[in-house]
């Protein structure tokens, strides 16, 4: 049954300590259908991921009748927080969740190690190379290791600009942080 | 928040301190922004747009904090924007034009060496929100550092020009640099009570690491006696007040405006 589950295309490294210590802060939660709401949504520059699995969704907490969602941004710039923000009011609201507070925090720092396993699979489904501590990004298109760094900046403050030199491919690769 | 006790003289050393880090960067961020659509090529241009990017962030993060400190009702906005010339405390390193490509990496580089050592102390603040946006803003500095570390040793051995517009950048920027290294009377107060980063303690590190890397590529870099300072008290180069009508004109034009 769980062999199904794999996908062997493209395999993607397991759980990291920083990512299994948010997946049981998560099963310890007292609001479960509250962080199952939340997986509907999604950054608003990375189809397909959702705050969760980008590891930008910190906590909910519950207070009477207001709820709080606690956010990270990525990078202090970020310029997607604002939308962030309101679409998990806009969703929470749409649940009847009518008080719903979001408030960003600084600390702990969001790193890329908060990233699920799903997301980096979705990354990657998305053509961007997923984040990757040791070594330069293989290609997303054909799996190729003969990359070469364009520049140390893409897209967003999140990424940068590779070029695989096989395929010819340029993509971006989600910097390690 | 913060663990510190909050008497009257501590908030204002503590506002002072926390709002002139914000004027440092945003000062930056707006230079750098200045790049774009004029940078080299593509890449390079979206790249210098994203450290502004991370350089507004770090000046929101402080700008938010210090307007809490203050407890005054102003906001981040009011900060940034309704402050004059004289009451913006950056220093000058920051505000100078951006000058040619040799220029702005060069200050980049400085920049960047200083910001690594200063940001690692920073995160020891015993003050809480200081010591995390220090840890969110280190992460960034030592990328930033990785990318205009290249940029010097390709322009000092690239071509005869490229080479004299890097020692002509580094002549010009290092009479601004000491500034970093100077401690203003409420700051020295801060490191007593464990807020503030010392200075002037990191100046060894700073020489030794700038100096070794330039005499890599067969540069000397001497300190210059001669230093230009006053940006924590507000006397700034005839560069910031045009700076600033920039930055500010929509908010003093149509106060309140937002997005």
């Amino acid at each position: 049954m769980v062999s199904e589950m794999i996908n062997t295309e493209l395999v993607i490294p397991t759980l990291n300590p920083i990512f299994a210590q948010r997946n049981s802060f998560r099963a310890m939660s007292d609001y479960p259908e509250l962080w199952e709401l939340l997986d509907s949504v999604y950054d608003p520059e990375l189809p397909g991921l959702t705050l969760w699995d980008l590891g930008v969704l910190q906590d909910i907490q519950v207070d009477e009748q207001q709820v709080l969602v606690i956010i990270t941004p990525t990078y202090s710039g970020c310029p997607a927080v604002d939308m962030m923000s309101q679409d998990v009011i806009t969703a929470l609201n749409a649940a009847n969740y009518d008080d719903v507070r979001v408030k960003v925090t600084l600390a702990p720092a969001w790193c890329t190690d908060m990233i699920s396993p799903a997301g980096k699979q979705q990354l990657a489904n998305l053509h961007i190379a997923p984040p990757n501590k040791d070594d330069d990004p293989d290609c997303p298109v054909c799996h190729s290791k003969n990359t070469q760094l364009l520049s140390q900046f893409g897209s967003t403050a999140c990424k940068a600009l590779y070029t695989c030199q096989d395929c010819l491919e340029t993509f971006d690769y989600f910097k390690t942080l | 928040m913060n663990s510190i006790q909050t008497n009257e003289e501590n908030k204002t050393s503590l506002f002072r301190f926390v709002v002139a880090l914000a004027d440092d960067s945003v000062i930056l961020s707006h230079r750098l922004s200045e790049w774009c659509s004029n940078g080299p090529y593509l890449e390079e241009d979206i790249a210098l747009a994203n450290i502004a990017l991370d350089y507004i962030g770090r000046a929101r993060m402080f700008y938010q904090y210090a307007a809490e400190v203050e407890g005054e009702n102003r906001s981040e906005d009011d900060l940034a924007y309704l402050r004059t010339e004289r009451e913006f405390t950056n220093l000058i390193i920051h505000e100078l034009p951006i000058g040619d490509f040799a220029f702005t990496m060069v200050r980049q580089f400085f920049l960047d060496v200083f910001y690594h050592l200063y940001l690692q102390e920073l995160v020891k603040s015993k003050d809480q929100t200081v010591a995390a946006i220090a840890q969110k803003a280190i992460k960034e500095t030592r990328y930033h550092l990785k990318r205009s570390e290249p940029w010097i040793r390709q322009l000092a051995e690239g071509t005869t020009e490229s080479r004299d517009r890097i020692l002509l950048a580094i002549d010009e920027l290092k009479e601004v640099v000491g500034e970093l290294f100077d401690m203003p009377s409420w700051e020295i107060e801060l490191v007593e009570a464990g807020i503030a980063v010392d200075r002037q303690s990191l100046k060894p590190a700073w020489d030794k690491h700038v100096q070794a890397f330039l005499s890599a590529s067969d540069i000397d870099f001497e300190d210059t006696r001669l230093q230009i300072t006053g940006g924590r008290e507000g006397i700034h180069s005839e560069h910031l007040g045009h700076l600033l009508s920039d930055m500010q004109y929509l908010q003093k034009t149509y106060p309140g405006m937002k997005w």
